[in-house]
């Protein structure tokens, strides 16, 4: 059924139609109507779920991990110092493989206190063990919640839903809602590798001596491998049941690109629209909108970048003292694998806009620049 | 009165063997974390009304009930008093350990 939403819903469908049997979440500021309308749902009988309400990000996904830990299917929301604040417990998520889905919807860091978009909170988390997507469209992120719980499910580990403030989170868009019967068929149910139970007792997380700890991380790196082709290979599936395809990354007019923008969040839909405006104007622009950060696609960023002539990375973050995050990775992965110069571009701190006019910006810049020479240049900034 | 089964310390020989979560390693029985403790509890069995508060309270399970009273595991109590705060009939004292 098709529904106008805002994609705060669209992540709150997407675990309803999940069937999630534990909700816990803090409800104050940064927090969002994600667990708002969770919480109604619980409370009116439309989705049959406990829903916890607890006194801090800290205690929301301690709480998902004792209900993962219980073998329940859990979801959260929060946001920028919310997850700042939930970051131990990421850790204690992964490293005991509760398949946790939650939703972030992209706050920029205080101070000063922000409510805005930009994606330092998410990439803060970036080697807690999580998996990350990156969503650009509301329909995209209730799909890519069903999906991340399949995923999640299947290898143990726990993924975040991530989305824009306000450019995503309060804005509605007609969302095909798909049928509950049609979802449960694509998501089997959770079996927990093992939970707590008095039936076959164990002890969790316990002292790990340096005799067993390595193997343990070893072998969460060994299934977050595993993760990329089952993302992928789950999002045909999701294709086949529902028709809509999930992919690692979009790939729009890269295949005879000279200048291909790498992109993410909304601003990789802006980016279609720059590139559409700049093909009709005569340049060979393309855009690679990267849905799937953590794990990184190596081999898909490998085999579309090196046709272009130059890469332009646009980051709506940064990390202090080195350069845009997604550009560090999409340096990384073409180390060895091709000569083509990557521009890095920072853009849209804190909930500054993102127009066509920033891309055609950034493309200007890569084209009357034989290489970069700056590992960061500030688009947007005041002069 | 059984005893408890002693846990087996668990070392993976190979990677195959190790399961995806850290889960029954055995360490922290093997682990004497009482070396750990400065004070400890005494309980006066005289006094003592057998409620199990003590054995419900200790966050580190070193309070055992045997033939239905309360006996300290001082292999692993570390001292914290919480058994002495608690207990209705005060009959858990907190003594200076002696090193």
């Amino acid at each position: 059924m098709k529904k106008v939403i805002m994609g705060n819903h669209a992540l709150s469908y997407g675990a309803m139609l999940a069937r999630a049997q534990v909700i816990s979440a803090y409800p104050i500021t940064p927090q969002t109507q994600v667990v708002e309308l969770l919480s109604e749902m619980c409370a009116d009988g439309t989705l049959e779920a406990k829903f916890i309400k607890v006194e801090s990000e800290h205690s929301a996904m301690a709480s998902c991990i004792g209900a993962s830990a219980a073998g329940a299917r859990t979801f959260t929301a929060t946001s920028s110092q919310g997850l700042a604040l939930m970051h131990e417990m990421l850790h204690w998520a992964s490293g005991g493989r509760h398949p946790i889905v939650m939703g972030d919807i992209n706050r920029a860091m205080a101070p000063g206190w922000t409510i805005w978009s930009d994606q330092n909170d998410s990439l803060s988390q970036r080697d807690t063990g999580w998996m990350q997507f990156y969503c650009s469209s509301n329909q995209e992120v209730l799909d890519t919640t069903i999906q991340a719980f399949k995923v999640a499910e299947a290898l143990y580990i726990p993924a975040m839903i991530v989305l824009d403030a306000f450019s995503l989170s309060h804005t509605y868009e007609v969302v095909d809602v798909p049928d509950q019967a049609m979802v449960d068929a694509f998501l089997p149910k959770f079996k927990p590798y093992a939970r707590v139970t008095p039936d076959e007792p164990h002890a969790f997380n316990g002292l790990t001596s340096p005799e067993n700890y390595m193997e343990l991380r070893y072998l969460l790196q060994k299934d977050m491998e595993q993760a990329v082709p089952l993302i992928e290979e789950t999002g045909r599936e999701f294709e086949r049941t529902f028709g809509r395809r999930l992919t690692l990354a979009d790939e729009y007019h890269t295949d005879d690109a000279e200048i291909i923008l790498v992109t993410s969040g909304t601003a990789g839909y802006t980016a279609h629209v720059a590139v559409d405006e700049m093909r009709a104007a005569g340049l060979k622009v393309g855009n690679l909108r990267m849905r799937l950060f953590r794990p990184f696609p190596f081999d898909l960023v490998r085999r579309v970048l090196p046709k272009a002539k130059k890469i332009a990375v646009v980051d709506r973050n940064i990390s202090y003292g080195h350069h845009g995050i997604f550009a560090q990775e999409v340096k990384s992965a073409l180390l060895g694998h091709a000569a083509v110069p990557v521009f890095g571009f920072i853009a849209g701190l804190g909930g500054r806009d993102i127009t066509p006019a920033t891309f055609r910006e950034i493309v200007d810049h890569a084209a009357a620049h034989d290489a970069a020479e700056d590992n960061i240049v500030w688009i947007g900034v005041k002069k | 009165m059984p005893k408890k089964k002693v846990p087996h310390k668990v070392v993976f020989e190979s990677v195959a063997d190790v399961p995806k979560m850290p889960m029954s390693l055995g360490s922290m029985y093997h682990n004497k974390t009482g070396t750990w403790r400065n004070i400890r509890p005494e309980i006066r069995l005289e006094d003592c009304i057998q409620c199990g508060i003590c054995w419900k309270f200790c966050p580190d399970m070193s309070i055992e009930v045997e033939n239905e009273w309360p006996v300290v595991d001082y292999d692993f109590c570390k001292g914290c008093g919480i058994c002495a705060e608690e207990c209705p009939a005060k009959c858990i004292v907190m003594v200076e350990e002696r090193k």
